[in-house]
């Protein structure tokens, strides 16, 4: 077993005392950011990252951060649905449908422990899975050559257009205006600039964590003045904090099985969190709910989609890191800090980087390890953050993102183009555009760009490269299958 | 309505984005297709799917209305004299301005706002540049310059 000894390398960097901190840090704020409503694991790996960037952290102590935050989300997102029926992020939308009534017949305790249990259990799976399947994609996947890659973020950008957002037509859109403001800048292969208008603030490009923060933090505060969730009081008593012996026995195939699902579907790009609880849910409604509880305060109801979202979120990395296409908004945040860094993503990651590949899932180990603790014994502690008031959180939020976005470069110019985006980006939400195709397109502007260009390059221009090897073939009708899903799916549906 | 004026104006931006990229020359190009191809390639596939949404637009979003209107504009110019004053003021004044002015938007009362704009300015300014070591301004009105 090749993986044991890289996953004990990988060990041995988790354990430095620094990345230890920063895990157990991220671990912190991840429940934090997750469990408030309206903030998600975008928004807070989109806040730090310029912060983890400005302290001069190394690469992999960055990325345990970043991952630790995500993680911390999942965890989160659940103590809000089940405390306020109001989901914390997306990820916990349907455990609000079973974990609300089990508060209101005073078991909220029982409730946050068996989530926090199953949403340990789905993570340890998924990290397992990544550990096993990962190095074997990785390599599978040396053999890409350009007009592979370029075929396999189409089919990336396809299978968000239809999955993401209820018109496939505006997620497509929003891919391409990430696309489009990726090519600002000077242009790599022949040095031109490129919709610079000779202003020197835009000759090295839109700077990522600017666009990142514009959409995903300056535009939720607009969001957050529109929907004010006063009047919705949380649950005080919350019962018997722990859940017992015939409770865990009641909850763990539901568990494991939401588990090995959400996995699968977090690897497929522009899946992720919120479809995999959502699929669990009805899976485990449709197999186990005899008396028809579901959504009644059925324990099994909060149990399958914690795993199922936290899996997802951990399987999440698999297209990331072998592949260096990000399935997911998130995941989209990360490849961008790691091009940051200089370090190109990609199946060489594993042989270039095992110090950063391997460090970063054994923190996801020992990340679950600190989030299981700090979300059963410790959840008082973070019950007590939804009482924080908007009036205080909003520009504590304001000021921690112009701090990261003025770290970078330090100019007036980023500011103000950081609220503009964020405008912009109100606009679109409001419309109905999705945000996480767009930054999408955004991190694989310059790659998709440069490995067309590098494939008509082979063929001296022929586009009939894209369409030669089974690769290709392969992915250019998963693409279209993608595109076709939601179409079939109203098909399917019964009418009314 | 507010789709179909959207996709027209994105439409328009295509074809001025379409002639700035037309005009994108490289000196020398070691290969079939230059700087100019993929630009003018995504101009192309956006402007197709802004024409479908001009066809087929989707219901009326709920646009703010009346105060709720009003309120957004005053929180987009909160934040756009944020930044512009960030490195005049300085960190530290400029934060707790922009809490109070946020926070009063937020519902907050004169006095809370008061309080945690003074709280975040240096508390924040504190953590991140001494604990942190991530430079900030403290304004340039004050260096006596």
């Amino acid at each position: 077993m090749e993986s044991l000894g890289h996953l004990a390398q990988g060990f041995a960097v988790a354990a430095k005392p620094m990345n230890l901190l920063v895990a157990l840090l991220g671990s912190f704020i991840g429940t934090v950011v997750g469990l408030l409503p309206g903030l998600g694991p975008i928004n807070g790996v989109a806040i730090l990252l310029p912060i983890a960037f400005a302290m001069k952290l190394p690469p992999e102590t960055a990325l345990i951060l970043l991952a630790a935050v995500y993680i911390g989300c999942e965890y989160g997102g659940r103590v809000s649905s089940i405390l306020l029926n109001i989901p914390g992020d997306a990820g916990a939308l349907m455990t609000a449908l079973d974990g609300y009534p089990m508060a209101r017949k005073g078991l909220a305790g029982v409730a946050l422990s068996i989530s926090a249990w199953s949403s340990f259990v789905g993570s340890v799976i998924a990290t397992l899975g990544l550990a096993l399947f990962a190095p074997i994609l990785a390599r599978w996947a040396l053999s890409f050559g350009p007009a592979e890659y370029f075929v396999l973020m189409v089919f990336a950008i396809c299978c968000l257009a239809g999955m993401v957002g209820e018109r496939p037509v505006k997620t497509l859109l929003a891919a391409l205006i990430g696309l489009v403001l990726a090519t600002v800048g000077i242009d790599a292969n022949s040095g031109v600039y490129r919709f610079t208008f000779d202003d020197v603030h835009l000759s090295d490009g839109i700077q990522f964590i600017v666009v990142v923060i514009g959409l995903f933090s300056v535009s939720e505060m607009l969001v957050m003045l529109e929907q004010s969730h006063a009047g919705q009081a949380v649950i005080k008593n919350t019962g018997r904090a722990l859940f017992n012996f015939r409770e865990m026995a009641e909850t763990w195939w539901g568990t494991v099985r939401s588990s090995v699902i959400g996995f699968i579907v977090g690897v497929l790009p522009g899946a992720g969190a919120t479809i995999a609880s959502a699929i669990t849910y009805m899976v485990e409604k449709n197999l186990t709910d005899r008396e028809g509880t579901f959504g009644k305060g059925d324990i099994r109801g909060v149990a399958a989609p914690e795993a199922a979202n936290n899996s997802a979120a951990h399987g999440a990395f698999i297209p990331m890191l072998t592949l260096g296409v990000p399935g997911s908004g998130t995941t989209a945040v990360m490849v961008g800090a790691l091009t940051l860094y200089n370090i190109t993503p990609g199946p060489l990651l594993f042989q270039q980087q095992p110090d950063l590949v391997w460090g970063l899932i054994a923190s996801m180990f020992i990340g679950n390890v600190m989030l299981l603790v700090m979300n059963i014994p410790m959840i008082g502690l973070f019950t007590r953050m939804l009482h924080v008031p908007n009036w205080l959180l909003v520009p504590a939020i304001a000021a921690v993102s112009f701090v990261g976005v003025y770290a970078v470069h330090a100019t007036t110019f980023d500011l103000v183009l950081m609220v503009g985006l964020g405008v912009f980006g109100w606009l679109l939400r409001k419309l109905g555009f999705p945000m996480a195709p767009l930054i999408l397109g955004f991190v694989l502007g310059d790659m998709m760009e440069q490995n067309l260009r590098r494939a008509l390059a082979i063929s001296d221009g022929h586009p009939s490269i894209l369409f030669q090897s089974p690769v290709t073939w392969i992915l250019w009708a998963l693409a279209a299958g993608a595109l076709a899903m939601p179409l079939v799916l109203r098909k399917l549906r019964p009418a009314g | 309505m507010s789709d179909r004026i959207f996709s027209a104006l994105w439409i328009a931006s295509c074809a001025a984005v379409a002639w700035l990229a037309w005009q994108i020359e490289a000196p020398f190009s070691y290969e079939p297709i230059g700087p100019r191809a993929f630009p003018l390639l995504l101009c192309g596939a956006m402007a197709a799917a802004a024409a479908w949404i001009v066809v087929k637009p989707d219901r009326e979003p709920d646009w703010p209305r009346g105060t709720a209107r009003g309120k957004a504009i005053v929180l987009v110019v909160a934040f756009l004299a944020y930044a512009f004053l960030f490195e005049w003021l300085g960190f530290p004044l400029a934060t707790a301005l922009v809490t109070v002015a946020v926070g009063r938007l937020f519902g907050g009362g004169w006095v809370a706002v008061a309080a945690g704009g003074a709280a975040l300015g240096g508390g924040l300014w504190y953590f991140f540049d001494k604990l942190l070591d991530v430079t900030l301004p403290l304004g340039r009105v004050f260096a006596g310059a």
